[in-house]
């Protein structure tokens, strides 16, 4: 048992790897410090080892090598009714035989509370979600929407310390998830608890994280908070699993500490921001987001590039365009402009130059 | 339009709209009924029929009644505790005389033997002088069969006169008339229906619980098992249904008779000694054994089949509020398998009541069900109205079963598979 050094977080992933078959590795070499009361998000697309992480905190899974710290103890081998840790699951998996009532009541149950100390918990646990009316009701009688609100009741009714969140709000429409997003982070806030949140939505992660960790092949590519991670995004993953990106394949041609120059494939020369770029004669993707792209002339920030370009195609999204257009010999080259008064419509086949500040420009590894 | 509306709602063209409904949705139905109207009669010619002549039976049962209608005339005329006299004897020869002609002397006197032991030979060796008694009938019948004034004989064949009886349901339950016409217990020594009926259900139920216990795990390992694994295991289970039953129990046999193979390993392992060799075969330990394994597929199967819908999240959520690994099995898993135990349960609990082959074959004497007991009655003593009524109580006994598993559980949660 090591024990709690002052300036380690509250839970610590330490060299943690995991595998299922012993012969490939589902999570490799995971370092990850978490905060007390942080709101981190595990993002990641499917099979990318953000559940396992999940899993092995929870207590469902073990590591197959490292440590995992909770407050300073390894918890590795504690079961996970030891941990006292709440956890809402993807279905919510409330319990179908029991009342919404006794499903909050049945973690103070098992922890031997008195039963007028269980009732108020169990009232209070309710209220704070808006769900008070619904005690007596079976999960199968009510919809996802009130059935992750007693999920979330029900992790927290306890107090735990840390809550962990497998994609709660995966099985719910748009709006009610965009909804639950807020109560969500709201409760965190109120309440000052540790949450681990694992989600594939990069919008949802971008809403309510402290902190995001993106995970792909088993490793964490970028630990940072939201806006971070969307402006300026260390690698080629991170850039396209975030938002949406141009991106413009080239070779360096010259490198300096803040600016670096590529050639694309067609010729044009531009600067950009080098992000891990090490060398010059090194191949590279300078992505761009297409929202950050202008095409009147006074609109352009100072310094910056210019280039050609030949629209294809409009789409009219209400509150913007989206321009498809060809640059550099690119046909998936998006401007995003928003709609507003007076706004200069497109029409596909105009030649037109289009520009973008270098810093926005960011020249990443090839994928 | 909307005046419409308020009275009777039609059609475009004016008809009303749920004649218009009927109209096209009755091809539709006579079309599904012709779909299962084969069935329907199968089952109506194979399984609703024979059931309902079957309770008919049990109380039921006219052979006497209809081979002797001077004596139901005789009987019909004089109530309960009228003096046999001369018109009784005569009414009585009568009868034996047509018996002699018809030959129906013995299928008679069978009845009457069900009450009076002994009365099968009383009527057949009667009858066979029969036509040649004069008056006064009763001096004539009682110096051929003296004894033909047991009051005994003419109180059985007075409730036999009436082909409506609950004389077998009597029987089936140990009880009979004695002379007064009360009805009381039965003789000790010949009390068995009673005590078999609760053999019966001692031994379904210890076996009903056997298969649970044993079918719950293996089913368990059957759900969490993944998928390609659980099939094979899945062929295993169900292997024993592709056996004959009968080369099952005579495996069985095979291994656990006092020279069979479970003994001989026993005794070679020193464990037991050559001239103690275990009883297992013959006695109510082979009718358990035997019959939990050919029944336990039942409960593996309908087990399995709920449990492979239960999410593994349900577990988890209960360990991760802090229940232990037994709490959260208790308290979360085990309720959602409910619907199947119940289905399983039932499932083995109503085939063991009516097991046959099995304890015939490996019971001996302790190990015998009130089935056997049914098929005697239809085989060897040719009493099939107290074979109804045996059968018929048996029937009841399910069926209180099920009305008791539907007042706890509920049958619209019971899921087969």
């Amino acid at each position: 048992m090591t024990t709690a050094t002052t300036d380690e977080g509250f839970v610590v992933f330490d060299h943690v790897q995991k595998s299922y078959d012993g012969e490939t590795l589902v999570v490799k070499d995971l370092n990850l410090s978490i905060g007390k009361g942080e709101f981190l998000t595990m993002l990641g697309p499917s099979g990318s080892g953000k559940t396992t992480c999940l899993m092995m905190l929870a207590g469902f899974e073990t590591a197959t090598h490292g440590e995992i710290r909770l407050g300073g103890t390894n918890i590795n081998h504690l079961p996970p009714h030891k941990r006292g840790i709440g956890m809402v699951f993807q279905n919510y998996a409330l319990f179908p035989h029991m009342t919404v009532a006794e499903n909050l009541s049945f973690p103070l149950e098992v922890r031997g509370m008195a039963k007028s100390e269980r009732e108020a918990k169990v009232t209070r646990a309710l209220d704070m979600v808006q769900m008070g009316k619904f005690a007596n009701r079976r999960p199968a009688q009510m919809s996802g929407g009130q059935q992750q609100r007693i999920a979330l009741a029900r992790a927290l009714v306890f107090d735990p310390e840390l809550v962990l969140m497998d994609e709660p709000l995966g099985a719910l429409d748009k709006q009610l998830r965009e909804h639950m997003q807020f109560e969500i982070k709201a409760l965190h806030e109120r309440l000052g608890i540790t949450v681990v949140y694992v989600t594939h939505d990069q919008g949802e992660a971008l809403t309510m994280s402290d902190r995001v960790a993106v995970f792909n092949d088993g490793r964490i590519q970028q630990l940072a908070p939201p806006d971070e991670l969307y402006e300026r995004p260390k690698n080629s993953f991170v850039a396209q699993f975030i938002g949406e990106n141009n991106k413009l394949p080239g070779t360096v041609e010259s490198l300096e500490d803040e600016t670096c120059t590529v050639r694309l494939q067609t010729g044009e020369l531009i600067s950009a921001t080098p992000v891990n770029i090490r060398h010059v004669g090194q191949d590279t993707l300078v992505s761009i987001r297409p929202e950050r792209i202008e095409f009147k002339p006074e609109m352009m920030p100072p310094g910056a590039h210019m280039i050609d370009a030949e629209v294809l195609e409009v789409i009219y999204m209400g509150d913007i365009f989206r321009t498809r257009m060809r640059v550099a010999g690119i046909d998936d080259f998006v401007m995003k402009s928003r709609n507003t008064l007076g706004q200069t419509r497109l029409h596909p086949g105009e030649k037109l130059k289009i520009g973008w500040h270098p810093q926005d420009a960011r020249a990443l590894d090839p994928m | 339009m909307t005046d419409a509306t308020s009275q009777m709602i039609t059609t475009a063209d004016g008809k009303p709209l749920k004649a218009a409904l009927a109209a096209s949705l009755a091809v539709r139905r006579r079309r599904a009924f012709l779909l299962v109207a084969p069935l329907f009669l199968f089952i109506l010619i194979s399984f609703i029929v024979p059931i309902g002549q079957m309770l008919f039976q049990s109380f039921y049962n006219d052979t006497f009644s209809k081979n002797a209608p001077a004596l139901v005339e005789w009987f019909s005329t004089h109530p309960e505790g009228s003096e046999i006299d001369e018109s009784a004897y005569a009414a009585l020869a009568a009868d034996l005389a047509q018996m002699k002609k018809d030959r129906t002397a013995g299928e008679a006197g069978t009845r009457i033997n069900y009450d009076v032991s002994g009365t099968r030979s009383l009527f057949t060796s009667t009858a066979r002088g029969a036509d040649k008694f004069k008056p006064p009938f009763k001096e004539a019948i009682l110096q051929v069969e003296k004894k033909w004034d047991n009051p005994n004989v003419w109180r059985a064949m007075r409730s036999a006169s009436s082909p409506f009886t609950l004389d077998f349901y009597l029987a089936a339950n140990d009880l009979t008339r004695d002379e007064s016409g009360k009805i009381v217990p039965v003789a000790e020594g010949q009390a068995i229906y009673k005590k078999l009926m609760g053999r019966t259900l001692m031994l379904s139920l210890e076996i009903t619980a056997l298969c649970l216990l044993l079918g719950f795990p293996i089913a368990f390992l059957l759900s969490s098992l993944p998928m390609r694994k659980a099939m094979l295991l899945m062929i295993l289970v169900l292997l024993p249904f592709w056996t004959s039953l009968l080369v099952r129990t005579t495996a069985w046999m095979v291994l656990l008779q006092s020279q069979g193979v479970v003994n001989d390993l026993l005794v070679w392992l020193g464990l037991v000694r050559d001239d103690h060799r275990i009883q297992m075969m013959y006695n109510e330990t082979g009718t358990i054994v035997a019959m939990t394994h050919i029944l336990l597929p039942f409960t593996i199967l309908p087990l399995y089949s709920v449990m492979k819908t239960i999410p593994p999240s349900y577990v988890r959520a209960a360990r991760s509020l802090g229940a232990t690994s037994w709490t959260a099995f208790r308290r979360v898993y085990l309720p959602q398998t409910l619907p199947g135990i119940g289905a399983g349960g039932l499932l083995v609990f109503i085939l063991a009541m009516g097991y046959y082959i099995t304890p015939a074959l490996v019971g001996g004497a302790d190990g015998q069900m009130i089935s056997n007991m049914i098929a005697m009655h239809m085989q060897k003593t040719l009493n099939w109205s107290l074979a109804a009524a045996l059968a018929a109580e048996l029937l009841a006994i399910v069926l209180i079963f099920f009305w008791i598993y539907d007042k706890l559980v509920g049958i619209d949660k019971m899921k087969l598979g």
